[in-house]
């Protein structure tokens, strides 16, 4: 890696490191990664994670899939929990802005890259648009077998029985499949891919959807692809069909009944409410109906 | 009303501006600078070197003053600067057998050729504490200059057993075999010595410390004997492409730990003595131990031992020895994890009102 072969940095912002923060051969090589995972959906591939100045666990390697695939007129948006403002989303769009200087967005069909732990935006994506996860436990077969050696030769013989077992057991003990985030899924009818921890009432927008999606765990070395249009089936049996999390409640907000939602604890008498995950969802909502006010926070329980 | 939660980044900014403050803490002390870190908290620089693999005195001195002497947090600020790092080529393997010796000791034999120098430790000083140090003003003793130089040739212990065959050789790997950088490239299993030994060079302190101790207590028991520790300067040689021959680029601090291990033998080979190695940057005695005894117990593979102990499972000792990476993971449950909670709690629920219609039912 001699300075002879190395581009030249074309400088963000922030002074003395190259744009978006990677060195030109470092972006190179995960960008080679990145198309063997395209190539291969679902297969986890190895790569040489660099140590970012953002702790390991807190997104370094969606950071790092970002970084490699941005450029000078992109658009970021980054979310976290379905949220903009929550404080870790700020924080990597803030490295983005200061290291690269590009363009950022709250408004999901705005961004050409978006960025997120553990949601899927509510809005559909469409052709063009780049979803990066960020990644803690790459590997969907970690509970059942903790040895690499085993699990990536378990993938290699396509050998998931021991999954179907469990989800299985899980039905004979609890009379439903246990898992409500991180639901196991197959791509493309070949590899158990771990869809990131996000809640399973995300997992059917994975399938067949226009955005490429990219998969960055950091910690663990490993990314992993699912290219537009792909199917993605949640792991289930004939009997039971997989299903996503259902609330009686609407959105207390916006009074969607389509979103996800989290819960709001409003008081310490049991008092709570429900409103979207997804901020830039919600926001839209609220501002496209009457300035009357919301009947739906009734709905909510004890909000007022 | 419920009003959703803003100002992320109006609180990260004051947070920043906090912690600058509480780190400069009471503006009537004078404010600790980076030489006095490097000169009078010498050890707490050697662990962050060495576990941030940058061998800078400095640098790893402003990291302790910027981590507020928290020393992971240090190595973790060295470690990414580190990685930015243009990387112009690598040294000639250092040669400990030149160390210009400060302390070097054996616990395999009383004499040796070049003699035991204890040389600074705090192993035979009685913990008690000096309220001397209180008075910041007060002389410190000055240390006394032994007679006679420190014998310039200091064979390695390790080699006067092997002059017997009582020790099992070590063979370097031809120049030509490429070394795996674990800096570059994923750890990928099984692994190789040169790969492990990278591993537990920069592994945490503690964690080693706890498995090395695991070993003598029978997790994994492998009968070691200090043959011998060195920590003294050697010089670091690059040989420039256009030149040909190596030429000093410095000198370094080491600490160099020689484990003597039994090994009653296996079908293919006799009886013999075994080795364990630990090597770190600047004068960290309890870290070097620890690894040559982590790095004799990963070798169980090679000798034909059983691998039942946990400082004997590769996998499980290298993928959790980084302190950057276990201290990243296990600290990122403080991010927000609402959208999973929230997840859980609805099958909670719907599996406490299956189990309570159930109940109903009978």
């Amino acid at each position: 890696m001699s300075a002879a072969t190395a581009p030249v940095a074309t400088g963000g912002p922030e002074t003395g490191y190259n744009f978006a923060y990677l060195d030109e051969q470092t972006k190179r090589m995960i960008r080679r990664t990145i198309l063997k995972a395209v190539a291969i959906p679902g297969y986890q591939c190895p790569f040489g994670g660099r140590e970012m100045p953002l702790p390991y666990g807190w997104g370094t390697g969606g950071i790092q899939v970002t970084a490699s695939v941005l450029g000078a007129d992109d658009t970021l948006k980054v979310i976290d929990q379905g949220a903009d403002d929550t404080t870790n989303a700020v924080s990597i769009r803030r490295f983005f802005e200061r290291t690269a200087g590009v363009a950022t967005t709250e408004r999901t069909e705005e961004a050409t890259i978006i960025q997120t732990r553990h949601r899927i935006p509510e809005a559909p994506l469409r052709e063009g648009q780049v979803l990066v996860y960020q990644v803690p436990i790459p590997e969907p077969l970690r509970w059942l077998e903790p040895r690499e050696t085993e699990s990536r030769k378990m993938h290699a013989l396509a050998e998931y029985g021991a999954m179907h077992v469990r989800l299985y057991e899980d039905i004979a003990h609890h009379g439903q499949i246990a898992t409500a985030y991180d639901y196991p899924v197959k791509v493309n009818g070949r590899y158990v891919t771990a869809p990131s921890p996000i809640p399973k009432f995300d997992n059917p927008k994975m399938h067949m959807n226009p955005a490429i999606q990219l998969f960055g765990a950091g910690r663990e070395k490993r990314i992993y692809a699912i290219p537009p249009y792909t199917r993605v089936e949640s792991l289930d049996f004939e009997d039971h069909p997989f299903e996503v999390q259902r609330w009686d409640e609407v959105c207390a907000l916006c009074g969607s009944s389509e979103s996800y939602l989290d819960e709001v604890i409003t008081d310490d008498r049991g008092g709570h409410m429900f409103v979207c995950s997804d901020t830039y969802y919600c926001a839209e909502r609220q501002a496209a109906r009457p300035a009357a006010a919301a009947p739906w926070s009734e709905a909510g329980g004890s909000a007022k | 009303m419920y009003v959703a939660v803003k100002g992320g980044e109006k609180a990260i900014l004051n947070s920043h501006r906090l912690i600058e403050d509480e780190r400069r803490g009471d503006r009537g002390i004078p404010e600790l600078s980076i030489a006095q870190i490097d000169e009078q908290l010498g050890l707490a620089v050697d662990r962050v070197m060495t576990e941030g693999s940058l061998y800078d005195r400095r640098l790893a001195a402003l990291a302790i003053k910027q981590a507020q002497g928290d020393l992971i947090e240090a190595i973790f600020l060295l470690r990414a600067y580190r990685t930015t790092l243009p990387r112009f080529g690598a040294s000639v393997p250092i040669d400990t057998g030149r160390m210009q010796v400060r302390r070097r000791i054996s616990a395999t034999y009383k004499d040796i050729p070049g003699g035991q120098v204890l040389g600074p430790t705090y192993d035979y000083t009685h913990r008690l504490l000096d309220f001397g140090l209180m008075d910041d003003e007060a002389e410190r003793c000055q240390a006394v200059s032994a007679p006679a130089e420190v014998d310039a040739a200091m064979p390695r212990v390790t080699d006067l057993l092997g002059r017997d065959g009582l020790i099992e050789e070590e063979t370097a790997e031809p120049d030509e075999t490429p070394i795996a950088d674990l800096t570059r490239d994923p750890l990928t299993f099984p692994a190789e010595r040169p790969l492990r030994l990278q591993n537990l060079a920069r592994g945490d302190e503690g964690f080693l410390l706890g498995l090395g101790y695991s070993t003598q207590r029978g997790y994994g028991r492998n009968h070691p004997f200090v043959g011998e520790i060195r920590l003294g300067e050697v010089a670091v040689e690059f040989v420039p492409e256009e030149l040909g021959f190596p030429i000093e680029l410095g000198e370094i601090t080491v600490t160099e730990c020689q484990m003597v291990n039994q090994f009653k033998g296996s079908k293919t080979k006799p009886a013999q003595f075994t080795r364990g190695y630990g090597l770190t940057f600047g004068h960290c005695e309890r870290k070097a131990m620890s690894m040559a005894l982590v790095d004799r117990a990963l070798r169980c593979r090679e000798l034909d031992e059983d691998a039942t102990a946990p400082a004997q499972d590769e996998e499980f000792v290298m993928m959790h020895s980084d302190n950057v990476e276990a201290s990243g993971f296990v600290q990122h449950l403080k991010l927000p994890h609402y959208v999973d909670f929230q997840a859980e709690l609805v099958m909670v629920r719907s599996m406490r009102a299956a189990a309570g219609a159930k109940e109903a039912a009978e």
